[in-house]
């Protein structure tokens, strides 16, 4: 029972840096969405090159980048700052285009149902098609939030005390046969802490099909 | 333009590492899809225990991180006397990752295929195993292309956690070559631009390959 305490003493960082990074996530996706689906090529091209480019690197890279690489004046991140911004940053273009998926997949009669309507273009985009949208991809992000919590190990790579982490340091200190348990024990606890994400955007998913055929 | 030039010199060091992601993506993936693909045929197994042994493996490997069954084999079996190197540590952790991933994405694709052509290859009297093999296989594996392309770019990041077991691929060439003159910021960021150049264009490939299957659809 000494490797389960070691491994939950990591378990508030493992959630402290999932959360936060899916905050600034879900916050800053919905501007370079906006930009992913605008009519100006050069706007989109920008967005879409922004998105492929975080997308493309690995996220232990832009861990070390922030932690090891960037020093402005007497600034330096510390690791858990390094971990939140680069998960951060890596959760905007994963759910840029996730939300721009959505979007796209709205019916364009919506829109075009709108504006003969003779509503505005906020009002047609936030109270007509945001709304749609997030009912498509609201299990989208579920399961990438999900992945985002397995991400979050990485930043036991820049020494966050958070889950692995700390199984590594129990797996330091007993060399025996014990020290395989913080590993199995960690797993275990990382498919169980997204089981109620499932479970969760499964509930909303189904109210909100509710709340539109019903 | 210093940059350039530092870069230039740290190239041949960054191909070397370059290279052993490569392999490790390479092996992880020509091992894992044929293993992902038994495995989404056992997951629908009529026998209770091959069904549940097969999840078993598809769930850890989906539901645990990578970086964690990669601790598991390289710190965790050797408490049991089982040691590998770490390259074969990293590759066996990948396997299990791409074998899982690809199971649920061929599975899909296999389930796609319309109960129609089942039924005309009943109909017409092909046995089960070349109504399988003949009919459903290729089909689902078509409509699989573009998710298996996918979770191919994800393995080849995902070389980049083999870092953390000390296996000599492109992160740890960075980091060898950052720590000796301490210009992270250049050295990652050229890290970063080499994976950038291979997933990159995977991804655009992938999506072209998505826009085409659709077409057909």
């Amino acid at each position: 029972m000494d490797a389960l305490s070691a491994v939950l003493q990591g378990l508030p960082m493992t959630i402290v840096l999932t959360l936060s990074a899916f905050a600034i996530g879900i916050v800053g996706a919905v501007p370079l969405a906006v930009g992913l689906s605008s009519s100006n090529i050069l706007v989109r091209l920008a967005c879409r090159l922004f998105v492929d480019l975080v997308r493309g690197v690995p996220i232990i890279v832009w861990l070390f980048l922030l932690k090891f690489g960037i020093q402005i004046g007497t600034f330096k991140f510390n690791p858990v700052g390094a971990a939140i911004v680069g998960l951060g940053v890596v959760s905007v273009a994963y759910l840029a285009e996730i939300y721009r998926g959505g979007l796209q997949a709205v019916p364009r009669g919506q829109g075009e149902a709108a504006h003969a309507l003779g509503l505005t273009r906020g009002t047609t985009f936030y109270g007509v098609m945001v709304p749609q949208a997030f009912r498509i991809v609201s299990p989208s992000i579920a399961t990438y939030l999900t992945g985002l919590l397995k991400d979050s190990s990485i930043a036991s790579t820049i020494i966050v005390a958070e889950m692995v982490f700390q199984s590594q340091s129990f797996a330091r200190q007993h060399p025996t046969v014990e020290g395989i348990l913080p590993y199995i024990l960690v797993g275990i606890l990382y498919i169980a802490l997204s089981l109620p994400v499932a479970y969760l955007s499964r509930r909303l998913d189904s109210r909100m099909r509710k709340a539109v055929y019903a | 333009m210093t940059w350039l030039t530092e870069w230039a010199g740290y190239l041949p060091q960054m191909m070397s590492g370059l290279s052993v992601s490569l392999l490790i993506a390479g092996v992880s993936i020509v091992a894992g899809y044929p293993l992902g693909l038994i495995l989404s045929v056992m997951v629908s197994a009529k026998n209770l225990a091959v069904r549940t042994l097969a999840l078993a493996v598809v769930e850890i490997g989906r539901g645990a991180p990578a970086l964690v069954i990669l601790y598991l084999f390289y710190y965790g079996l050797p408490k049991f006397g089982i040691a590998f190197e770490s390259i074969t540590a990293a590759c066996l952790a990948l396997i299990w990752n791409s074998a899982a991933y690809s199971s649920e994405i061929m599975r899909a694709g296999i389930q796609s295929v319309g109960r129609g052509q089942l039924e005309a290859s009943n109909a017409l009297g092909l046995a089960q195993r070349h109504t399988f093999f003949r009919v459903v296989l290729p089909q689902g594996l078509r409509s699989a292309i573009p998710g298996l392309m996918g979770v191919a770019i994800q393995m080849f990041q995902g070389t980049s956690l083999a870092y953390a077991i000390a296996v000599p691929e492109l992160m740890k060439s960075a980091y060898n070559i950052g720590s000796q003159d301490f210009n992270y910021l250049q050295i990652f960021t050229l890290a970063g631009l080499c994976y950038a150049a291979i997933s990159m264009p995977a991804t655009w490939i992938t999506v072209f390959f998505e826009k085409r299957l659709a077409r057909h659809a």
